[in-house]
């Protein structure tokens, strides 16, 4: 995919919107609480993230990382504190609300829809973009098909993107495991999102399957200027890919900076020493 | 319907996209609409009088596979919304004196009105849960259509229609009846076929697969649950609109819970989530009954009963044989008679070269 790709601009990817937008909050998370009966799964945590950043979260397993993801698409709303986006307080809203305001995700267990093609789940991606409604689908002639073709243009072009063009009409269900990260990060990138929440996006991979990840969301980042929030055990991945790290323990943030300060902070050593590191 | 791949390669999208993009495929479709159109000239008015039940089931099934096995949620109710359709059509046509090509749609879309009415508690409950809520739409419907005199005045809740006609032609045989069934089953075939490979009915297949990715994609599964109870339901007001003017009646008696088992049958057995698989269902549970009259009439012969003794066990025998049928199919194909279809198809996809 070349930069200038015009049918792979998303909401927030001129190519200026990234240089101006730098250093804006896109979103803010503060001091976010949510539990499950007994367990404090995540508990005041804050921190911001601008628009076009590439933030990591880590920590060891239980740590609330991907309860906070929940928190941030509506799949779970807080007990206490705000998720703020774009200015707008979108803490109460329902995933479909805030999927329709350009947040997009994956998830650490895949949830695609196995029966159905490559292609298939990426046009699922482009159902908020889309407007047939009944009665354009059952046409499906004039301006209904148009829209159907116009949208299966940009899935291609995410395809392309992704180098899947061999299994673009497999049933997702039958391909490997790592091909079906990547197909869920293109039923993401089919949103067009201005965030792009990626819960473990390397989990399971091998060092191959996880440097051509860790790229696509390089790409992504540069081209669409897309802001990443980004859940990853390898701190060598963490490293190659952002500038900022956040790091969750039972629930509460205990340190955020560079990946350099992070690592040198005792607190990180002893959370991750205590878990066996990773 | 027949789709052989072998050597073909699409150039464009629009091609890629199209309804059956092998050459093959489409001229074999085209073939099977020949057969259809010109069917009343080889069959005579007994064996039409068969085709047209198994058309006018299979407009009802395909509306209940929408909703069944697209969607994922069960409906005991699809009897109870044909008799919405059936007893609009016949008031729409006595009381406004209106044709049959006016009474369909209405029929459809109070039909769709009430459905969708009763799907709400879909957005609850699922399941076994929903099954019992849409059978007791399918009772209460049933109830306030015979307890509404407004509604079903008359003798036994019976309304009679004229016998239809199409710009002064009287609809008055088997033949002409095929030609009014037809065109509307048709027309809901290619309907249903579009709708589920374009944007409404994928966001369907999201809501039956994984309701919680439908929802991060930003498909609104209370929309949609709820449009899938409005077009499944408009599928079965037509249906039950066309059954009031192919038997010139509506009577209750014709959409009741066995009603509504039968066309689960017909969508189980054919194959849940699969257009042609619903017309396969509609044959085969069509035909059953009539299979089954002539094996016990057969037997009951050979044994000397007479027919009054086995009338009893006939009308039990056809519910034995369905539910049956339905955990069979369950337990082994789970995909229906479709799937078994796709393996013939298969099998000849790429032939000559199928290695
Ligand atoms: N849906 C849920 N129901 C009950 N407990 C949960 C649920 N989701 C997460 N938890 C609990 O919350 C804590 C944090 O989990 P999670 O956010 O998945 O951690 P991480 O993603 O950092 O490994 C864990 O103790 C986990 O058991
Ligand atoms: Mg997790």
């Amino acid at each position: 995919m070349s930069p200038g790709s015009p049918a792979l601009h998303g909401p927030a990817a001129g190519p200026d919107a990234k240089a101006t937008a730098v250093g804006t909050a896109q979103v803010e998370i503060r001091e976010v609480s949510k539990s499950f009966g007994g367990v404090q799964a995540v508990s005041g945590v804050s921190f911001d993230v601008a628009k076009g950043e590439i933030v990591s979260v880590i920590g060891p397993n239980g740590a609330g990382k991907t309860t906070l993801l929940n928190c941030i698409s509506g799949v779970f709303h807080p007990e206490r504190g705000r998720i703020v986006l774009e200015g707008e307080d979108v803490t109460h809203l329902r995933p479909p609300q805030i999927a329709a305001r350009g947040v997009a995700r994956t998830f650490q267990n895949i949830a695609l829809f196995r029966g159905m093609t490559v292609i298939d789940n990426l046009m699922l991606g482009r159902h908020l973009h889309m407007r047939n409604g009944v009665l354009r689908s059952m046409l499906y002639w004039g301006a209904g098909q148009r829209e159907e073709v116009a949208h299966r243009k940009v899935v291609e072009d995410i395809v392309d993107f992704l180098e899947i063009e061999a299994i673009r009409k497999r049933p997702v269900g039958s391909l490997p495991y790592g091909l079906q990260k990547r197909v869920e990060l293109g039923r993401a990138l089919a949103l067009h999102p201005k965030v792009l929440l990626l819960d473990e996006p390397m989990g399971g991979m091998n060092i191959e399957e996880k440097e051509d990840m860790a790229r696509f969301i390089l790409d992504v980042s540069d081209e669409w200027g897309t802001t990443i929030i980004l859940i990853e055990h390898d701190m060598g991945v963490v490293m190659d890919i952002s500038r900022r790290v956040v790091v969750l323990d039972l629930g509460q943030k205990i340190a955020e900076g560079t990946p350099t300060e992070v690592k040198a902070n005792p607190l990180v050593v002893k959370a991750y020493l205590g878990t066996k590191a990773t | 319907m027949i789709n052989r791949e072998c050597g073909v390669y699409q150039t464009t999208y629009e091609g890629d996209m199209a309804l059956y993009p092998a050459p093959l495929a489409r001229h074999a479709s085209l073939g099977a609409v020949v057969v259809l159109v010109l069917l009343p000239l080889i069959l005579d008015s007994h064996a039409m009088a068969l085709v047209n039940l198994i058309t006018l089931a299979a407009i009802g099934a395909i509306g209940l596979n929408i909703l069944v096995g697209y969607t994922g949620q069960v409906s005991l109710g699809q009897g109870a919304f044909m008799m919405v359709g059936s007893y609009t059509a016949a008031l729409v046509t006595l009381r406004l004196d209106m044709p049959f090509w006016v009474g369909l749609p209405a029929g459809g879309a109070v039909a769709a009105l009430v459905g969708t009415f009763f799907g709400i508690p879909s957005l609850r409950i699922k399941g076994l849960y929903l099954a019992i809520a849409t059978l007791a739409a399918q009772f209460i419907i049933e109830w306030t259509i015979n307890h509404s005199t407004w509604i079903s005045g008359g003798v036994q809740s019976t309304i009679y229609v004229p016998t239809p006609s199409f710009f002064g032609l009287e609809i008055n045989s088997e033949h002409r009846r095929y030609y009014m069934v037809l065109p509307v089953a048709f027309i809901a075939y290619v309907a249903a076929l579009n709708l589920v490979r374009s944007r409404v009915g994928r966001a369907f297949i999201a809501v039956r697969d994984r309701d919680v990715a439908a929802e991060i994609i930003g498909v609104d599964i209370f929309r949609y649950k709820l449009l899938a109870f409005a077009v499944s339901s408009f599928y079965a007001g037509v249906a039950g609109a066309l059954w009031t003017y192919y038997l010139k009646i509506a009577n209750y008696e014709h959409f009741t819970l066995t009603t509504s088992v039968s066309y689960l049958a017909m969508i189980i057995i054919g194959g849940l989530g699969s257009v042609l698989g619903s017309v396969f269902g509609a044959i085969f549970i069509t035909l059953l009954p009539i299979a089954l009259v002539y094996v016990v009439e057969g037997g009951a012969a050979l044994l000397g009963f007479k027919y009054a003794a086995i009338a009893d066990l006939l009308a039990n025998l056809r519910l034995i044989v369905f539910g049956g049928l339905i955990i069979l199919f369950l337990a082994i194909e789970p995909e229906g008679l479709y799937r078994m279809w796709g393996n013939v198809r298969r099998y000849f996809r790429l032939w000559p070269y199928s290695y």
